[in-house]
C-alpha cells in the first residue's frame, strides 16, 4: 500500500524551506513530489529597478553559499552586452575567487553530506578546514561571505602581494587535508556502504533531465562550460576535468572531492601568472543590446541573460542556475531506495533552493497563468522592447 | 513553573533554525558556530529538530507570502517563553528586497523580536554575543 512521507517546510534535514512528498511503499520510496517557492524574493523584478552597480550586489544575494558566481555571470553578461573587456589581471583575481569558492561549497557540501549520514565527524572535519580559507576571503575582501569582488568592467579590489604567501599557505595545508579526506571517503567501510550504489542517476537519465555540474560529471556526461566556452583566465591555465561513470553518491563526492584538486591546481597557476596592472575598466556606457553568461559554479552552469536600453538599469534580467535542473533528477534518482537513504539522494545534487524557488499566481485553487499564457507575454514583451529601441 | 522554564533556558539554550527565505549564508553561518573553531555546544547552545523542543528560534531571511503562515505557525508550536533571535539585517529590516512584489515586511510586525543581529551575514561572533545579550536580559 502507498503511503505519503511529508517532509517540511521546516525540517532538520536540509537548511532551507522546501517540502518533499515522499510517496512510500514500506520501506521504499516509489515517487517523489517536490514542493518549492518559499524563497522566492523576485530577484528577477528587483534587478530592473537598480543600476548595474547595485545588481552585483543583489544577484550576490540569491544565494550565500555561491555568492560569486551569480555576480560573476552577472558581470560577464553585461560585458557582453557593454563590449568591454577586463584588464588581464582583473581576469585572473576573478578566476582565483571563484576556484576558492568552488573549494569553500565543495567542502560545505561534504561536511553536510557527512552530517546526512550520521557521521558528524567529517562534518566537523571538513568545515574546520574551511575555515581558513573564509579567513583568507575575509583578508582579501573584507567578508566571510558575500565579498563583492566582481564588478562591471573588472575587479573591486586586488589580491595584494603579501596576500599570495598566505593564500599559498593554505594551499598546501588545504592539499594535504584534501588527500586525507579523498582517503578517507574512499577507504571508510561505513562511508563507502552508506554511498556506494545508492542513488543512481544513469547517464541516459541524467542526459534526459539535463544536468548540471558534478553531478552530470558523476554521470559520466563531460561537460563543464570552463572547458567547453573558456571565459576569462580558464583559457591560460591547465587543469583536467574530473568525470565518473558509476552515477551514484559515491562518484558525486569523489567528483567534488578531486575537483578540489583541480582547484587548487588553478589558483597556484593564476597566482604565479597573474601580469601587474589595473583591475578595472572604466566603463562609460551600455550600449542597448542584450548579452549572455554561462558561468560555471560549483554545482554546474549558471546562466545569465541581460538586455540593456542604453540606461542605467538593465531593462530585464534572466536568470537561470544550475540547482533548477539538477533538483527534478532527485526523482529517478531516488527512487528505490529507502527513506533513510532519502535524505542522503536527495543532497546529493547539492540542491540550491534559493537559486531556484519559482512562483505562480493561483485563483480559486487553478494556476492563474500557465506555461503557455507567460511564454506568449514574453513573447509580446520582447517585442515591445524590439519595436521601441529598434535604431 | 515559569521560572524553572527560565533556568533552562538560561542554562542551556535549545535553538531551532527558521529560514524564511534567505539566502543560505545566515543559515551556514549558524551551523559555522556549531563547528569547532567556535562550537557554542560548549555553553549547552544545541541545533534541534523540531520546534517543541527549542527554547529560541534564530529566524533567517525576509518574510514571503509563501512563508510568512509557516513562520508563524513554528512560532505558534514553540513552547512559550521562547526567544527569537533575528539573524542578518533581511530580518531586522528588509534588506534590499524591500520594493518584491512577494516580501511582506519586517519580522517585527508579526512576531515579539527579542534581539536583532545585523549583518549580511553577520560574523559568527556577533551572533554569539547576540544570544549572550538575549540572555543576560532574563
Ligand atoms: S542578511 Fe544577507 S546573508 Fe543573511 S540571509 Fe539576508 S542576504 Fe543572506
Amino acid at each position: 500500500m502507498k503511503r505519503i512521507v511529508p517532509i517540511g517546510p521546516y525540517h532538520p534535514l536540509q537548511e532551507e524551506p522546501e517540502f518533499f512528498k515522499l510517496i512510500v511503499e514500506g520501506e521504499k520510496v516509489v515517487d517523489l513530489e517536490i514542493n518549492i517557492g518559499y524563497n522566492h524574493r523576485g530577484h528577477e523584478f528587483l534587478a530592473q529597478k537598480m543600476t548595474y552597480d547595485q545588481v552585483t550586489f543583489l544577484v550576490e544575494r540569491i544565494c550565500g553559499i555561491c555568492s560569486d558566481s551569480h555576480p560573476y555571470a552577472f558581470v560577464l553578461a553585461v560585458e557582453d552586452v557593454a563590449h568591454v573587456e577586463p584588464p588581464p589581471r582583473a581576469q585572473y583575481i576573478r578566476t582565483i575567487i571563484g576556484e576558492l569558492e568552488r573549494i569553500h561549497s565543495h567542502y560545505l557540501w561534504l561536511g553536510l553530506a557527512g552530517h546526512f549520514i550520521g557521521y558528524n565527524t567529517v562534518w566537523m572535519w571538513v568545515w574546520r578546514y574551511r575555515e581558513p580559507l573564509l579567513d583568507i576571503f575575509e583578508l582579501i575582501m573584507g567578508n566571510r561571505n558575500h565579498y563583492a569582488i566582481n564588478k562591471v568592467g573588472g575587479a573591486r579590489r586586488d589580491i595584494l602581494p603579501e596576500h599570495y604567501g598566505q593564500i599559498d599557505k593554505y594551499l598546501d595545508l588545504l592539499e594535504e587535508k584534501n588527500t586525507m579526506f579523498t582517503k578517507a571517503v574512499l577507504d571508510d567501510p561505513v562511508i563507502r556502504a552508506r554511498l556506494e550504489n545508492v542513488g543512481v542517476l544513469s547517464k541516459e537519465d541524467a542526459i534526459a533531465y539535463a544536468v548540471l555540474g558534478p553531478t552530470a560529471r558523476g554521470s559520466g556526461c563531460a561537460i563543464d562550460v570552463r572547458k567547453d566556452d573558456p571565459y576569462d583566465a580558464y583559457d591560460k591555465v591547465d587543469w583536467d576535468e574530473i568525470v565518473f561513470d558509476e552515477g551514484d553518491v559515491l562518484a558525486k563526492a569523489k567528483v567534488r572531492l578531486l575537483e578540489c584538486f583541480e582547484s587548487i591546481k588553478i589558483v597556484r597557476q593564476c597566482l604565479r601568472d597573474m601580469p601587474d596592472g589595473p583591475i578595472e575598466t572604466r566603463v562609460d556606457e551600455i550600449t542597448p543590446g542584450e548579452g549572455i553568461c554561462r558561468h560555471e559554479a560549483p554545482r554546474g552552469e549558471v546562466f545569465h541573460y541581460v538586455r540593456s536600453d542604453g540606461s542605467n538599469m538593465p531593462a530585464r534580467h534572466k536568470i537561470r542556475a544550475p540547482s533548477f535542473m539538477n533538483i527534478p533528477s532527485n526523482v529517478v534518482a531516488v527512487k528505490g531506495y529507502s527513506i533513510a537513504d532519502a535524505a542522503l539522494v536527495l543532497a546529493a545534487v547539492d540542491p540550491c533552493y534559493c537559486c531556484t524557488d519559482r512562483t505562480v499566481v493561483l485563483e480559486d485553487g487553478k494556476k492563474k497563468l500557465t506555461g503557455k499564457d507567460l511564454l506568449r507575454l514574453s513573447w509580446q514583451k520582447t517585442e515591445r522592447l524590439r519595436r521601441r529601441y529598434r535604431r | 513553573m515559569a521560572n524553572a522554564k527560565l533556568w533552562g533556558l538560561k542554562k542551556s539554550p535549545w535553538v531551532f533554525h527558521v529560514a524564511a527565505a534567505s539566502c543560505n549564508n545566515c543559515d551556514i553561518e549558524i551551523l559555522d558556530i556549531l563547528t569547532p573553531r567556535w562550537d557554542v555546544e560548549r555553553f549547552g547552545i544545541v541545533l534541534v529538530g523540531s520546534p517543541r523542543h527549542a527554547d529560541a528560534l534564530l529566524v533567517t531571511g525576509v518574510l514571503n507570502r509563501k512563508s510568512l503562515p509557516r513562520v508563524l505557525r513554528v512560532y505558534e508550536q514553540t513552547p512559550k517563553p521562547c526567544l527569537v533571535i533575528c539573524v542578518g539585517t533581511c530580518t531586522c529590516d528588509t534588506h534590499m528586497f524591500a520594493p518584491s512584489y512577494n516580501v511582506v515586511g519586517p519580522y517585527d510586525k508579526y512576531l515579539p523580536v527579542d534581539v536583532y543581529i545585523p549583518g549580511c551575514p553577520p560574523k559568527p561572533e556577533a551572533m554569539i554575543i547576540g544570544v549572550v545579550k538575549a540572555l543576560a536580559r532574563l
